[in-house]
């Protein structure tokens, strides 16, 4: 889960890092006014759940309470990667003398938390690490030592020459380092990283990711979800308990695995078809989940065919069935059905399914898909559905 | 012979009264896994299903010699239970559970590194060696005795290419998924270097996705130093970048681990990538044709070798003659392995057809 820029901060704030601290506005008047209180010059900066805001054009700087309101206007409402603005953070504008990024993620190959810090911050590191990565610095910690004082002094002696903002580093470092695991981060990072007009070490920006699988103990957390900044309907799927994701496609895909959804989708591709969507239904196969997953699919209008590959090991087939069975009850869908139940208790569910209009022609994984594309592509729902729902 | 487990394991099982544990337990006996022993906090001195009870693992370990542990706990708990597995003496530990904190993992991958232990998972299927033992949640139907090892990240992926090499007649010596969280005890590398040192397996599935580059790393691994054949599967190529797809493993920003990268990287080390798992037993049966050709060959070229030492000493001019037949008789050789290739897996496709009919 990723939080905003201004609740990262916040976070930040709490433990002891040097941050502006700065206001939440969601219109031009909040803005202006939040300048005005603030003083100017300012920073008005878009708060979306995406990287490279400063070059979309959604993070300018401010010289009067005036600017702040027309650079609010602009940006909210902007579209950054596919994303809308509806908040703007306003902070004191900081005069900054060097700009530096240090970062903690969770690395997968040595499996330890790795700090990367490099002098050459700013909106340019993605570039700093792919042309001169002799430029970052990088450090896997000890999970259970944890970060020592000498190594936060070495990071932060790649940063600067000058002691005293050697050590202003190594207590943000350290801070950060806590931070990182007392809310489970995947990843935290402070870009840039800035020396201000007298010298001092301030985290100018604050980026923060969160492992789903700790959320159950990360109620602060959990609060600062901005439900607006995601798809409704990943949200929606989120609550009915599914992994979700949506496509542009025309192929909905309820699978269950995410190995198996993520090869039925690249099948559905090869065979001419595009997904609409990443569904895995996990491995209890609660009925009512199949017919969650079918209104959220159901939902997008670009949808013209449903494909279910189940292949039973935890989950029951029968299970899945009457799901399917309770879904055309409740939801009548107007597209055609094309149903691939493999493994425990097959023979029980393809019973169940005797009642309702669906394709179950399909044995194998690719023919489930061959048939779901020809299905769509007619553009039509199967002409005996609405007899069989009466019946 | 199989990897990680067979006739000899003792297994525990963590969690054993929870509702996927009982389940798995039951279906585990069933098999014909030797479970000698569960572990429930409160519940010790009880029974399950004929199998006893104890407080704790260090108990049932002191009681039942149990080798190898399998976790069903919940989330909150299942790190604590890797920790207590690998401090009661358990040599091999499958943690089935899924949703796992990374960051605790981290601490437990750190906390084992220097022990003699072997940790998969967690977020993972299990493994079984068919006939022999099954740990895990892998349905037992669907697997056969035989040569191929197979090795994923997936769960249920992995059921449907065990499911297309059964259905093809080719059996599996062993079926380990490793799970897909970031964190893992056990990655492909593991795998491949246990299949490369067991004689019971003559070739191997590696079944990967998107996120990371271990598969990169595993490709590097095969052509180096593996003799046995390995085929792969990639998921995800239509993911979408910086989504998570279900596996906290399977994270793609940017350009690194990509289904691209991968497909790449497997192809760069001589390894076909099926493009569905459905071709995947095809590709086996070349695979191991092209092995054994080769071993022939190999064979041959020695025998070549001593025969023309021999010669060498009587008549110099003799070398070149016999030279050319041998070379005449491999060019024959080859084609015909193509041909008796070419005829198996005509076989496969009308045995599957078969198959489809007469459902």
């Amino acid at each position: 889960m990723k939080i905003h820029e201004y609740q990262a901060k916040e976070l930040f704030i709490e433990a002891g890092i040097n941050a502006p601290d700065g206001k939440v506005a969601t219109t031009a008047d909040e803005a202006e006014a939040f300048a005005r209180e603030i003083g100017a010059p300012v920073m008005v900066k878009a708060q979306v759940h995406v990287g490279g805001r400063g070059k979309a054009g959604g993070v300018k700087f401010a010289k009067t309470v005036e600017e702040a309101r027309s650079h609010a206007e602009n940006i909210l409402g902007m579209d950054i990667k596919g994303l809308t603005v509806k908040k703007v953070l306003i902070t004191s504008a900081a005069e900054i003398t060097s700009e530096a990024y240090v970062g903690i993620i969770l690395d997968r190959v040595t499996k330890r938390p790795v700090f990367m810090v490099s002098s050459a911050g700013g909106i340019d590191i993605e570039e700093v690490a792919a042309k001169t990565p002799e430029k970052i610095h990088k450090l896997a910690v000890d999970p259970i030592v944890g970060l020592r004082d000498f190594e936060a002094r070495e990071l932060a002696f790649k940063l600067y020459k000058d002691i005293k903002q050697v050590r202003q580093a190594s207590v943000i470092l350290k801070k950060l380092y806590e931070v990182f695991w007392k809310y489970d981060a995947s990843l935290v990072e402070i870009n840039p990283l800035i020396t201000d007009g007298d010298g001092n070490v301030v985290a100018l920006d604050a980026k923060f990711n969160i492992d789903d699988n700790a959320l159950y103990r990360q109620a602060r957390i959990e609060e600062m979800r901005d439900l607006d900044a995601e798809e409704p309907s990943e949200v929606e799927a989120r609550e009915g308990d599914l992994s979700f994701v949506k496509l542009d496609g025309n192929i909905g895909c309820i699978v269950n695995g995410a190995g198996l959804a993520m090869a039925t989708m690249d099948l559905v591709k090869r065979y001419g078809g595009e997904p609409a969507n990443f569904l895995d239904i996990g491995g209890s196969s609660n009925p009512r989940k199949v017919v969650s997953a079918m209104k959220i699919i159901l939902s997008d209008p670009k949808v013209e065919a449903i494909l279910f590959n189940i292949f039973g090991g935890i989950t029951r087939c029968d299970d899945v069935a009457n799901g399917i069975v309770m879904a055309f009850k409740e939801l009548n869908p107007k597209v055609p059905v094309v149903v691939r139940l493999t493994g425990t208790n097959e023979k029980e569910a393809a019973k169940i399914l005797k009642t309702v209009p669906i394709d179950t022609g399909a044995t194998t994984l690719d023919e489930v898909v061959k048939r779901t594309i020809a299905l769509a592509s007619k553009g039509a729902p199967i002409v005996e559905q609405e007899e069989l729902v009466l019946a | 012979m199989s990897v990680f487990i067979n006739n000899r394991t003792k297994l525990v099982v963590q969690g054993i009264t929870g509702r996927d544990g009982s389940l798995h337990t039951s279906l585990m006996k069933a098999y014909g896994t030797s479970v000698v022993a569960g572990v429930t906090p409160g519940k010790g001195g009880k029974k399950f299903n004929g199998i006893p009870v104890f407080d704790s693992v260090a108990d049932a370990v002191a009681k039942t010699k149990a080798n190898t542990s399998v976790i069903y706990v919940p989330p909150p708990f299942a790190v604590d239970a890797i920790f207590e597995a690998a401090d009661a003496g358990i040599k091999t530990i499958i943690c089935i559970t899924e949703g796992v904190p990374a960051n605790d993992m981290m601490k437990v991958y750190e906390y084992i590194r220097e022990m003699d232990v072997r940790l998969i998972g967690p977020n993972c299927p299990g493994l079984i060696s068919p006939g022999q033992s099954k740990v895990g949640i892998i349905p037992g139907q669907i697997c056969k005795k035989g040569g191929v090892g197979v090795v994923s990240r997936s769960g249920t992926l992995t059921y449907e290419a065990v499911w297309a090499l059964t259905n093809a007649g080719i059996g599996q010596s062993t079926c380990v998924g490793i799970g897909g969280d970031q964190v893992i005890g056990t990655n492909f590398i593991d795998c491949l270097e246990a299949f490369e040192n067991d004689p019971a397996t003559k070739a191997v599935v590696m079944i990967g996705e998107i996120g990371g580059d271990d598969e990169q790393k595993a490709a590097l691994f095969v052509k180096k130093k593996m003799t046995k054949p390995v085929v792969g599967f990639i998921s995800g190529r239509t993911a979408p970048p910086g989504k998570r797809m279900g596996h906290a493993g399977a994270i793609i920003s940017g350009s690194a681990g990509t289904a691209e990268e991968k497909v790449a990287a497997f192809n760069k080390a001589g390894i076909p990538v099926a493009d569905s798992p459905t071709e995947i037993p095809g590709l086996i049966v070349a695979a191991l044709k092209k092995a054994k050709a080769k071993a022939a060959t190999k064979v041959a070229k020695k025998v070549t070798k001593k025969v023309a030492k021999k010669k060498v000493a009587k008549k110099a001019v003799t070398k070149n003659k016999v030279a050319k037949k041998k070379a005449v008789k491999k060019a024959t050789r080859k084609t015909a392995t193509k041909k008796v290739v070419k005829k198996v897996a005509k076989k496969i496709v009308k045995k599957k057809t078969k198959k489809s009919k007469k459902r």
